[in-house]
């Protein structure tokens, strides 16, 4: 089961959760990840120890895809 | 899928902070350093000399040239400093999410200390809430960035994680989004930290021997 989560005030909270075989959720989930990203969050795929990825489009294949804030200089 | 930090919008006028870049600042500290810091001594040191009177003077010049790097490296050390709202409702789930994208060893790190434990290829970073540490390779000099996520109301850890996942993506554009607030040895750092986050940096330095 792969997730979209968006980390927010709450800790985290899961937006949409799909299968590689349930195109309807996968259609749920695209949906709310263009909302997030309307609203300026960031989608980002961590892809193991070291690694994330930016990502513009939602992958199908992710297990997880995290939406953040910005970050800027202090 | 896309490599560049999407924030580097915001700063399009910053040259892009690379390992070259980090050895002239480094150099450009460690002489702004000397510089501030020789002339009190020599004035102290040439009072003393030509009138040993004067020594209330003469010590007041040494505790110039002592004072004024350990703001600087009071600056430094202040970048991982905790910061904002604790949130203690939502830092347990945000805690979990920080986890997942951790190691055991850095994950117990960041528990005792933290600072997030992050190897990278300009060094070992030392992640914060509000603000990062770079140890370069060789462990003789850390640099401070501060930089933070654009969300006052978002749990400690997931300030962390933020800043985590935004370095794994582009570990330049991290730094170049950030703010550079100071570079030096990380002993002077390190002693103007929180003692809890000390060996953090002990920890980093081995790390990027």
């Amino acid at each position: 089961m792969s997730r979209l989560i968006r980390m927010d005030g709450t800790g985290h909270t899961t937006l949409a959760e799909w299968t590689a075989q349930d195109d309807a959720a996968f259609a749920a989930a695209v949906r709310e990840f263009s909302d997030q990203r309307e609203l300026g969050f960031i989608g980002t795929v961590p892809d193991g120890p070291g690694k994330a990825t930016h990502v513009r489009e939602l992958p199908r294949d992710a297990d997880l895809v995290i939406m953040r804030r910005p970050i800027a200089g202090g | 899928m896309e490599q560049a930090l999407p924030e580097l919008a915001s700063v399009p006028w910053r040259q892009r902070t690379d390992a070259r870049w980090l050895r002239r600042w480094g150099r450009i500290w460690q002489g702004w350093t000397l510089l501030y810091t020789v002339p009190f001594v020599i004035a102290g040191a040439g009072m003393l000399w030509l009138e040993p009177l004067a020594a209330p003077v003469a010590i007041a010049a040494f505790a110039h040239a002592w004072i004024i790097p350990e703001l600087y490296a009071f600056r430094g050390a202040s970048v991982v400093r905790p910061k904002g709202r604790r949130n203690p409702t939502a830092e347990p789930v945000a805690q979990g999410l920080l986890g997942d994208l951790l190691g055991h060893e850095e994950r117990d790190l960041h528990r005792r200390t933290g600072l997030v434990l992050e190897h990278a290829r300009l060094g070992v970073w030392l992640v914060g809430e509000a603000g990062a540490l770079l140890v370069t390779a060789g462990g003789r000099r850390v640099h401070c960035f501060c930089v933070r996520a654009t969300d006052a109301e978002l749990p400690p850890s997931d300030r962390v994680a933020h800043l985590l996942l935004a370095l794994r993506e582009d570990e330049e554009g991290f730094a170049t989004v950030a703010n550079h607030a100071f570079a030096g040895a990380p002993w002077r750092v390190r002693r103007r930290m929180p003692e809890r986050m000390r060996p953090a940096v002990g920890a980093a330095r081995a790390a990027a021997r």
